[in-house]
């Protein structure tokens, strides 16, 4: 693994900290990026017992087999990528432990673990418009009645790639996207939410303000 | 839009798929009996139907899963989606 200080996030160059605001106001669009989230892509046959039995214990969330669905909280999730394949989140500086932990774990049972960090960094947006700042790129059913808390979905956003998680109702968006693409991706959400007002935070706010609305 | 019902993740616009060709092109079991004619004719020829064609897409964007598709090249309506390696839902087994 790189040593943490020649690490550089995909969003980096854009000093976003820089322009980050302690308190969004009004804004209706309230974005920021997610740094070295841990990204581990576990592949197994959901049929198989051991295999399911085993990837919870290891992983204390489901391996969810509805499509596109999510499970798990805070900075633990599995998400649904297809049949047999997840993606596992973890918290910042995670992933290795969590391989190795889920390698060991599933010794001797037919499975796949590899470490995707770096591939992807998270754009998280959040707000009363996030939604509508989304739907302008991509063409998933976003409305609440088809897509809501708890979904995830690998889709197109503007012309990149993405793996969308929905978190909450405020609504809160995870957008995961390749590292190459991740300017392009910055700038065309930054375009697409200045309509409605767009603030760009710090993590630690971005997690405040989310426990902020939760206790509300 | 043109939306395709992927299998696993419901309906997506078309441009998240990728085509795949006719489907049920089946590899010779013994390919060393064959002539170049017969081998030329698997390897090349293929159905050009004005009508319902059986052919393979692949959810490309989304889950990367691969699936059988009944569409009609006269008016692109999908009348069957169906896993690989089952027979045509529209022919007797
Ligand atoms: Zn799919």
């Amino acid at each position: 693994m790189a040593e943490i200080v020649l690490r550089q996030s995909p969003l980096d160059h854009l000093s976003l900290d820089a322009r980050a605001v302690a308190e969004p106001g009004p804004a209706g669009v309230v974005a920021g990026e997610r740094r070295f989230v841990a990204k581990v892509n576990l592949r197994g046959d959901p049929a198989d017992e051991a295999f399911v039995k085993v990837a919870k214990g290891a992983l204390k969330v489901f391996l969810p087999t509805t499509p596109n669905t999510v499970d798990g909280k805070r900075d633990r999730y599995a998400l649904w990528l297809g049949p047999d394949e997840w993606l596992v989140i973890g918290a910042p500086g995670t992933e290795g432990r969590l391989v190795a932990d889920l390698r060991k774990a599933l010794d001797g049972i037919v499975a796949a673990v590899t470490d995707v960090t770096e591939g992807r960094t998270v754009i998280r947006l959040s707000g009363v418009h996030a939604r509508e700042t989304l739907a302008k790129g991509c063409g998933l059913d976003l409305h609440p009645r088809a897509f809501g808390r708890g979904r995830c979905a690998q889709t197109r956003l503007g012309k990149a790639n993405v793996i969308l998680h929905q978190l909450d109702d405020a609504p809160t968006f995870d957008v995961y996207v390749e590292r190459s693409f991740a300017d392009y991706l910055w700038r065309w959400i930054e375009d697409g939410a200045s309509e409605y007002g767009f603030a760009i935070v710090a993590e630690p706010i971005m997690a405040a303000l989310k426990a902020r609305r939760a206790t509300r | 839009m043109h939306l395709i019902a992927c299998p696993w993740c419901g309906p997506r616009d078309e441009a998240e798929f990728s085509y795949g060709g006719e489907a049920h092109i089946l590899r010779p079991e013994q390919p060393d009996a064959l002539d170049d004619a017969a081998f030329a004719n698997y390897l090349f020829m293929r159905g050009n139907p004005k009508g319902v064609h059986a052919e393979r897409w692949v959810h490309t964007v989304g889950c990367r899963r691969w699936f059988n598709a009944l569409r009609s090249t006269v008016t692109h309506e999908i009348t069957a989606i169906y896993p690989m390696g089952t027979p045509r839902p529209d022919r007797a087994p």
